[in-house]
């Protein structure tokens, strides 16, 4: 596989250009300059709040120098909460590329997306001259969510998704699986799991942190389509989402924007600490697929058993379908027909060793399905988490 | 009728996961018998593997996915109507009334 070397050691598998906006009122602004570029690489993220929040900040920070971005344009209306000079220093230090653009300072709409446009293509010349370098498999940071699921996700994609973890983590490299959420039901199973009795207590900790929360807001992430599809309970669908995280021991609990320090399977926290706050821990699966790329993901498993269509912003998305229905009416979305397993047509080792070697093709630079029809989605809003507890990584 | 292919996830579970469609009648083979289908259930839904009684834990995956509200026949449809969650019973009743929220 080749990579883009950054100064922090990490690779990246693409070489991408954010822009990114920092209040909603400069997202149009940042979409003008993006629509301009006409570029897959140019790619449009964002926060749309005014007010600031610590790890609202942290996650742009994080994702604005992930491996896979190259370079990036802020664009800011002038009055925001967001930090923006920080920000831009934080990505200055790490050696990319980065211009800042205030809409108030120049001109207005035209005049700044005219800027933008150059700004883009600067950045873009200059990181086109960065050679690529080789980059092994125990140097890539895999993530998986599931969205859309149903009575089908926990016996073919997401069992799928665990071989393959297995045969990721036995390469050395790192996978990250989440949304303590949906995993209420498996404390027990997965703090068997935990690499130290410490983190064992931490991972019960972080579930019933997870049970509490939905609890107060009186519903659990639980769709009406997962019924229809054939789930009853939050601790069915939970035992279906964590087919995915395999058999391998977990070394670690992070929470977003943690980078794990070693390989391994790692569990991500993304409930909020302390009281209900600012509504649901994610409101839609791109929130988590954000998270997961703060925490370093250069790709992403994405499980659908109902059809799931989304891609993401800065890290490729693969999509793995469970349903075999689905797949018939969403081929042309989907990357893996992992209902195959359903209608006896191959087994989860079958289709885990597909997903395995197509991870490898789309890290070494073939699109994803959902690259190739244009999905760059992202979404953030707020919360807040305290920093994860000493015994949580491995020493 | 026909026949309608269905998983058992572990040897431990009560409920059986339908790889098809099935109709009122259809057979499924299940521990060397054959289980006639009580209603019509789809891809993915669970059926009684044997007769379950109110209050019985429902055994997927070899754990515990909830309980029984009201029992089910061998071959009977386990979903929403007879069976809850253990866990966000206050979720469970809400979305038995169509509310819920993402997947």
């Amino acid at each position: 596989m080749k990579g883009y070397l950054r100064s922090d050691g990490r690779k990246g598998i693409r070489n991408v250009v954010l822009v990114a906006y920092l209040v909603e009122c400069a997202h149009h602004v940042a979409r003008k300059i993006v629509q301009t570029a006409d570029d897959r690489a140019v790619q449009l993220i964002g926060f749309p709040g005014c007010f600031p929040n610590e790890y609202a900040f942290s996650m742009m920070r994080s994702v604005c120098t992930h491996p896979n971005v190259g370079g990036v344009v802020l664009l800011s209306l002038g009055c925001e909460g967001f930090d923006r000079e920080s920000l831009a220093a934080a990505i200055a230090a790490t050696g990319r590329p980065v211009e800042t653009l205030v809409i108030q300072e120049n001109g207005g709409t035209a005049r700044t997306a005219e800027a933008g446009a150059a700004a883009v293509a600067r950045i873009r010349a200059a990181i086109d001259r960065q050679p690529d370098v080789d980059m092994a498999l125990d140097e890539l940071v895999v993530g998986t969510v599931c969205g859309g699921s149903d009575g089908t996700s926990g016996i073919s994609a997401n069992p799928a998704v665990g071989r393959c973890f297995d045969r990721l983590v036995e390469a050395g490299a790192t996978c990250i699986f989440e949304e303590t959420g949906e995993l209420i039901g498996c404390e027990e199973i997965m703090a068997d799991r935990a690499a130290t009795p410490e983190l064992a207590a931490e991972i019960r900790a972080a579930v019933n942190k997870a049970a509490r929360y939905y609890e107060t807001l009186g519903y659990g992430s639980f769709a009406p389509g997962n019924a229809e599809g054939g789930l009853t309970t939050q601790e069915e669908k939970s035992m279906g989402a964590y087919a995915k995280s395999g058999a391998s021991p977990i070394s670690g609990l992070i929470k977003p924007g943690d980078v794990p320090p070693t390989g391994g399977l790692y569990l991500l926290d993304v409930v909020p600490d302390g009281e209900v706050r600012f509504g649901f821990p994610n409101i839609s699966d791109n929130a988590e697929i954000v998270e997961l790329i703060a925490c370093g993901c250069h790709l992403i498993l994405f499980t659908t058993g109902r059809g799931s269509v989304v891609g993401s912003a800065v890290s490729p998305v693969i999509k793995i379908c469970a349903n075999p229905d689905t797949y018939r009416k969403l081929a042309g979305d989907m990357d893996i027909d992992a209902g195959r397993i359903i209608e006896g047509r191959g087994s989860a080792d079958d289709v885990g060793l597909e997903i395995f070697e197509r991870v490898q093709r789309v890290a070494d630079g073939a699109q994803s399905v959902s690259e190739a029809l244009g999905h760059q989605e992202f979404i953030l809003t707020y919360k807040q988490f305290e920093p994860i507890g000493p015994s949580c990584l491995p020493v | 009728m026909s026949d309608v292919r269905v998983v058992l996830l572990h040897p431990d579970d009560n409920v059986l996961v339908c790889c098809g469609a099935g109709r009122p009648g259809d057979r499924v083979a299940c521990d060397g018998e054959s289980i006639g289908l009580r209603e019509s259930v789809e891809l993915g839904h669970k059926i009684a593997r044997r007769d379950l009684g109110a209050g019985e834990d429902v055994i997927k995956y070899g754990v515990c996915i909830g309980v029984m509200t009201t029992p089910a026949a061998a071959g009977g449809h386990v979903h929403v109507d007879n069976m809850t969650s253990k866990y966000i019973r206050s979720h469970s009743r809400r979305r038995e009334t169509r509310e819920g929220t993402r997947s």
